[in-house]
């Protein structure tokens, strides 16, 4: 069929003129949003007079965000399919009890597994995932199938998984967590400066790769490419960005008496002048783990597909043979994973786990997720954009609370922030027409 | 402007409709209601809206299991109970609607529920764009969008990716519903050009269509139907439109007429 050609169909192929982000081929959400993130540190770093940006603040930013980043990740999906999940806080709670009984009651007492064995942490992690995905196939099955709203199956999660885990720990505190779980939390499992450098060199040499072979697919099916300039440039930012976070998490140095204590535990005495630094906390690495495996899931494979058509257009998914109720399963099967994961992160943070734990996560995750651009009318969505977001409300949080802004107003903030992200994104849609 | 016929029905229809039934609550939305295409046949399915016709419709392609009826494509039965069943046998549908996801764009909708993947499993975008392009330099020479969501495209624009679905994946059956309802004068005799092809490559189309004309320029043979039951099937070029109307509004075959 002939159409008219319109203003938008004359400009597109001639290109006559291509801004500098329009060459790079950034999306200018993400370039909003970075700078946005940016300011806000740039801003608290003059308020707390370089406080902010130190390699310890960075540090302690960076673990404080991975537990509400990872489930945001999977509120991305969730909410893109048009759905909702009120319940991540209180699963990550009953997750977060049962790992706690599985490695200090079920494992020690009934099985006689001492406790300190190696076996504990990766049988409670799996007791701990299986958990959230059965959560999160009986959730995705009430709202798929059963046709319940997910606001109202995910609110009465929010309502049942938390007391389930009050149940079971009998309302106790559990703890200390086994040590090798408590690899997860953060401060207490690091990769050291090198191997932190090893995983920095890997994640350059893997975004190279990846960008060789998007460039060399799009050339070898003749469609236009970026001018080596602006792939170099990008390239360079990306390793800059990625090295330059290595190297700050490196330059936070283990504290003396803990170092000192360090090697008293292995009945060696520490050599005068010595030091360390953390790096990479393992609870990152499984972020970014996660963040690229779910990006991949988003972007290459026919459940990310599915997943966003049917939330641009659930009939047209359905026309096309795609089975919605089994899909929505998936995607909250796939949030009670993240959930638990969260779960192992939060508690193994806090060294025990408390009843109280994760409270008002849900609030959090769904609110990242929104700031990073995820629209609540379903179909559109980032993985980076969501982790962003957590990032963006964590730096907010945690910078007030260095400059001494009173509890009350923190809150305030991040309210106004979250309405001000949407209203700003409201807009942003109407005036690109996407 | 009338055809003749010129559709060999000695053989086995393409694909048979027989003794199709649904109801919705107490409503007989198609009530045993049986027709035929022959390839290369364009046969057109009339009424009101509320006849039935979409939903007969819609039970050939899958979306609605039906209550009743049985559906054979080249004489033999076919079990189609959701719309990847249709595919398999080369069901097509243009729907009305066009059942495009907007926040996709055009090669993600042309190959949706069918993405080409890579060695290692991964959705293969850069292999379907380049398809597309293919298929839409054929369909739509204009078309340059490749990269917006089909939100942004014209009601034209988006017609021909929907269009370029059903010729892409080699239909044998055809189904459209209202395929130029939405579209212009010059759109529109794309259209019909296009059905003029598919046919000569001896593909059956059944095509829901309110205009009489096009009907009376399209279509080979017209089923029409009222109330979910069937009128009757005629040979469009041995009777005249009002005929035609009179069916649709009256529910009146004209052989009954005549007698």
């Amino acid at each position: 069929m002939t159409d008219t050609p319109t203003t938008a169909d004359v400009s597109e192929p001639t290109r006559l003129k291509r801004t500098f982000f329009q060459t790079l081929e950034i999306d200018t959400r993400l370039l909003g949003m970075i700078g946005a993130f940016l300011l806000i540190t740039l801003v608290f770093n003059v308020l707390t007079e370089g406080r902010f940006l130190t390699p310890r603040n960075i540090f302690n930013l960076t673990i404080q965000t991975v537990s509400v980043a990872i489930m945001a990740t999977g509120m991305v999906f969730v909410i893109v399919t048009r759905h909702i999940d009120l319940s991540v806080g209180a699963v990550l709670a009953v997750t977060s009890a049962t790992m706690a009984m599985t490695q200090t009651v079920v494992m020690p007492q009934w099985f006689g597994i001492e406790f300190g064995s190696p076996l504990i942490a990766p049988v409670a992690v799996l007791v701990g995932v299986l958990t959230g995905l059965a959560i999160g196939a009986l959730q995705g099955w009430l709202v798929g199938y059963l046709t319940i709203p997910a606001f109202i199956v995910t609110l009465g999660g929010f309502l049942v998984w938390r007391n389930a885990g009050w149940y079971l720990t009998k309302g106790q505190t559990i703890g200390p967590l086994d040590e090798n779980f408590q690899a997860f939390g953060g401060i207490n499992g690091t990769l050291g400066t090198t191997w932190s450098w090893v995983f920095g060199v890997i994640a350059v040499a893997f975004v190279i790769w990846a960008m060789f072979r998007s460039r060399h697919s799009k050339i070898a099916h003749g469609f236009p490419v970026k001018p080596i300039w602006a792939e170099a440039l990008l390239g360079l930012i990306a390793a800059g960005a990625i090295l330059g976070f290595v190297a700050v998490l490196n330059a936070y140095e283990v504290p003396r008496p803990r170092l000192e204590r360090m090697f008293a535990a292995r009945g060696e005495v520490m050599p005068e002048g010595y030091t360390a630094g953390y790096g990479l906390p393992i609870s990152v690495f499984v972020l970014i783990l996660i963040a690229v495996i779910m990006t991949v899931l988003a972007k290459r494979t026919r459940l990310g597909r599915y997943i966003f058509a049917t939330g641009g257009n659930p009939e047209a998914a359905a026309l096309a043979g795609i089975n919605i109720r089994f899909l929505t399963v998936k995607v909250f099967m796939i949030m009670g994973v993240l959930a638990a994961i969260s779960a192992v992160v939060a508690s193994s943070r806090q060294t025990f786990h408390s009843n109280d734990i994760g409270t008002l996560d849900e609030l959090r995750v769904i609110a990242a997720a929104v700031i990073g651009g995820t629209a609540l009318s379903g179909g559109i969505g980032t993985i980076h954009g969501a982790i962003l977001g957590a990032l963006i409300m964590q730096s907010l949080q945690s910078g007030m609370a260095m400059v001494g802004v009173d509890a009350p107003f923190q809150n305030i903030v991040v309210g106004f922030v979250l309405v001000i992200a949407v209203l700003i994104d409201t807009i942003y849609r109407k005036r690109t027409g996407a | 402007m009338t055809m003749t016929d010129t559709i060999d029905r000695s053989g086995a229809p393409l694909c048979e409709l027989r003794d199709m039934q649904k109801a919705f609550g107490g409503i007989r939305a198609v009530d045993h209601v049986s027709i035929d295409v022959y390839p290369g046949e364009v046969v057109g399915v009339l009424g009101h809206n509320g006849a039935g016709k979409s939903v007969l419709m819609k039970m050939l392609s899958g979306a609605y299991m039906r209550d009743g009826g049985q559906i054979f494509v080249n004489g033999e039965e076919a079990e189609i109970n959701n719309p990847r069943d249709a595919r398999r046998y080369n069901i097509e549908t243009i729907y009305q609607t066009l059942a495009l996801a907007d926040n996709l764009d055009a090669a993600s909708n042309l190959f949706l529920g069918r993405e080409l993947v890579n060695s290692l499993g991964m959705v293969d975008d850069p292999h379907m764009e380049s398809e597309t392009r293919k298929i839409m330099s054929r369909l739509n020479p204009n078309f340059r969008r490749y990269s917006t969501p089909v939100a942004g495209l014209s009601g034209g624009q988006r017609q021909s990716v929907a269009i370029a679905r059903a010729v892409y994946f080699n239909a044998k059956i055809l189904i459209m519903d209202e395929p130029t309802a939405a579209l212009g004068v010059e759109e529109t005799r794309m259209v019909a050009e296009l059905v003029q092809e598919l046919k000569r490559q001896g593909i059956g189309i059944f095509l829901i269509d309110h205009d009489i004309h096009q009907v009376k320029t399209l279509c080979d043979r017209a089923s029409v139907m009222k109330n979910g039951r069937l009128v009757g099937t005629v040979r469009v070029d041995e009777v005249t439109e009002d005929d035609l109307l009179s069916m649709i509004i009256l529910g009146k075959n004209p052989k009954d007429i005549a007698a």
